[in-house]
């Protein structure tokens, strides 16, 4: 089978993103990245996260809303994670 | 004004398979039920292996099978010990012992559930996020807060049937945030394929299918299972590791899914295959000690909000579907006393510890961190025993006493004595 990228991934997933409202923010320091974001670098399923010139840069247009962010962040309460809004975000067509 | 507010029985947040199991119960004993789900509809948010068990479910909807949008009847279960090239494979497969499980996809059948239920008469609103309970002056939770406008819904009881997340019950503090060592990140591709092709690489006939469950050198370390379920014309195909884990040994969840897709057990079976979609989800994997408080004054919790999975055997569909009746039958029964307080919704607490949910959940209460802490059951026995089983089929001269004993010395060069036995009397208590 020929090898997929992770936006190979995302782009089959049905999703209304939310535009003028992330539900994710990063409220904290970007730069330490010791805290919770530079592990979500790795953990995330949906690459939100991407590290460029050592800070933590997060987009949440792509989310799959799985919740492993907030977890890892919530010690550091540098998080503020919301559901997307009713009927916005991911609509799985298989599950 | 009281008038002008909308007031249910019942407020069901969430419509997976704990709150529409709920709904259902409840609407069939006439209580005027209102399910609330974010999605765009029931199952758009949803993701599992996905077995689906029959007696559960046959509890909630008897004859279900009969309109249920159900993939497959499973009459195999495989379990795979992976190396990096190799595959130790145990299996069991009855063609006689239908209709135990069933390979479902949830998108399809939460719809269908939700069907059901409205049909019984519950009202399914889809689209709506829930923010927040509503609370008495007492402190009693008296409703929901939606972000629709004039989004305020009362009700006598509120279920939290909202997954995983539960941001509900965080929300009113009933629940910590889940640790990150409690939860699997499971991420999954469907993967179509023609239903004959998929028949003839599994050996199935007719419905039937097949499920496979691996793990081994494949997750690196990780503590994980993968797995391969048959659906009609698709394979579900994913792994779930300790959501630490990925940060731990550094390792993105979608690349490793590209790694097990190229593995010489698997990559046969998937060739050909047309990726349809991939999803990541958490499970709640944390067992009986992460179970938070399931009652309060005016709200139950149920499915994998109350964290209420089984990792061991892959049971959550289960504990979800009893725990949503579980709690429509306290409901109901409270009702019984006019009354629907802390004092008679605990009685939820009570049927749950009568059931196989809890007495399952405790049985299991130590074994996930135990791997966690033995990683040698992911890592090197996989290995020692495909060693052994190629010394074993390798006919190359040596006698078979001869190859038993370097069987024994490369065990012992991967483990001490004292670590097998270790392992053996830890392993035991932790499972038997």
């Amino acid at each position: 089978m020929k090898k997929m990228t992770i936006e190979d991934k995302l782009f089959l997933v049905k999703n209304n993103v939310d535009h003028d409202h992330p539900h994710i923010k990063i409220t904290g320091d970007e730069k330490d990245l010791k805290k919770g974001l530079e592990a979500m670098t790795y953990a995330c399923p949906a690459n939100c996260y991407t590290l460029e010139g050592g800070a933590v840069k997060f987009a949440y247009e792509n989310c799959l809303e799985c919740g492993t962010c907030r977890i890892f962040c919530d010690e550091f309460n540098n998080l503020e994670w919301n559901y997307p809004r009713g009927s916005f975000g991911i609509s799985y067509r298989c599950g | 004004m009281a008038d002008e507010q909308m007031k249910f029985d019942v407020v069901i947040v969430g419509g997976g398979l704990a709150g529409l199991s709920a709904a259902i119960k409840l609407a069939e004993a006439k209580f005027e039920v209102l399910v609330i789900e974010r999605g765009e509809y029931s199952g758009a948010k949803n993701v599992m292996g996905g077995v689906l068990y029959r007696s559960p479910t046959e509890q909630i909807i008897p004859e279900f099978w009969k309109t249920a949008p159900l993939e497959r009847n499973i009459t195999e279960t495989r379990v795979w010990m992976l190396t990096e090239k190799a595959a130790t494979t145990f299996g069991y497969k009855n063609n006689d012992s239908t209709n135990n499980s069933f390979t479902v996809l949830r998108a399809k059948f939460d719809q269908w559930l939700a069907g059901i239920a409205e049909k019984k008469g519950a009202t399914v609103l889809t689209g709506n996020t829930v923010l927040d309970v509503i609370r008495s002056n007492e402190g009693k939770i008296i409703g929901v807060k939606t972000d629709a406008p004039d989004g305020d819904v009362y009700a006598d009881v509120v279920i939290a049937a909202d997954g995983v997340n539960s941001m509900l019950s965080k929300k009113i503090g009933l629940h910590k945030e889940i640790k990150k060592d409690q939860v699997a990140l499971a991420v999954k591709e469907v993967i179509t394929l023609p239903q004959k092709v998929i028949e003839d690489r599994f050996n199935l006939t007719g419905n039937n299918g097949a499920t496979i469950e691996f793990m081994g050198a494949i997750s690196k370390g990780m503590v994980g299972v993968g797995f391969i379920y048959t659906n009609k014309d698709s394979l579900s195909l994913g792994m779930g590791c300790l959501a630490s884990d990925f940060a731990k040994f550094k390792i993105k969840p979608y690349e490793l899914l590209e790694e097990i897709k190229e593995h010489p057990a698997i990559a046969p079976l998937i060739e050909g295959g047309e990726v349809k979609e991939y999803m990541a989800h958490l499970i709640p994997e944390g067992g009986y000690k992460s179970i938070p408080p399931l009652v309060t004054d005016g709200m139950l919790v149920c499915g994998d909000a109350a964290m209420l999975v089984n990792g061991i055997h892959r049971e959550g569909s289960n504990m979800a579907m009893i725990s949503g009746k579980l709690a429509a039958e306290t409901i109901i029964r409270a009702r019984e006393y006019k009354e629907y307080s802390l004092r008679t919704l605990s009685y939820y607490k009570q049927l749950l510890s009568e059931s196989f949910v809890f007495s399952d959940l405790k049985k299991y209460k130590d074994t996930m961190s135990y791997m966690e802490h033995n990683r040698q059951f992911m890592n090197i026995y996989p290995e020692i025993i495909s060693d052994a089983m190629n010394e074993m089929i390798t006919v190359d001269g040596v006698t078979k006493r001869q190859k038993e004993w370097k069987i024994l010395f490369n065990t012992l060069s991967k483990r001490n004595p004292f670590g097998l036995l270790k392992d053996a009397f830890g392993i035991g208590r932790r499972m038997i």
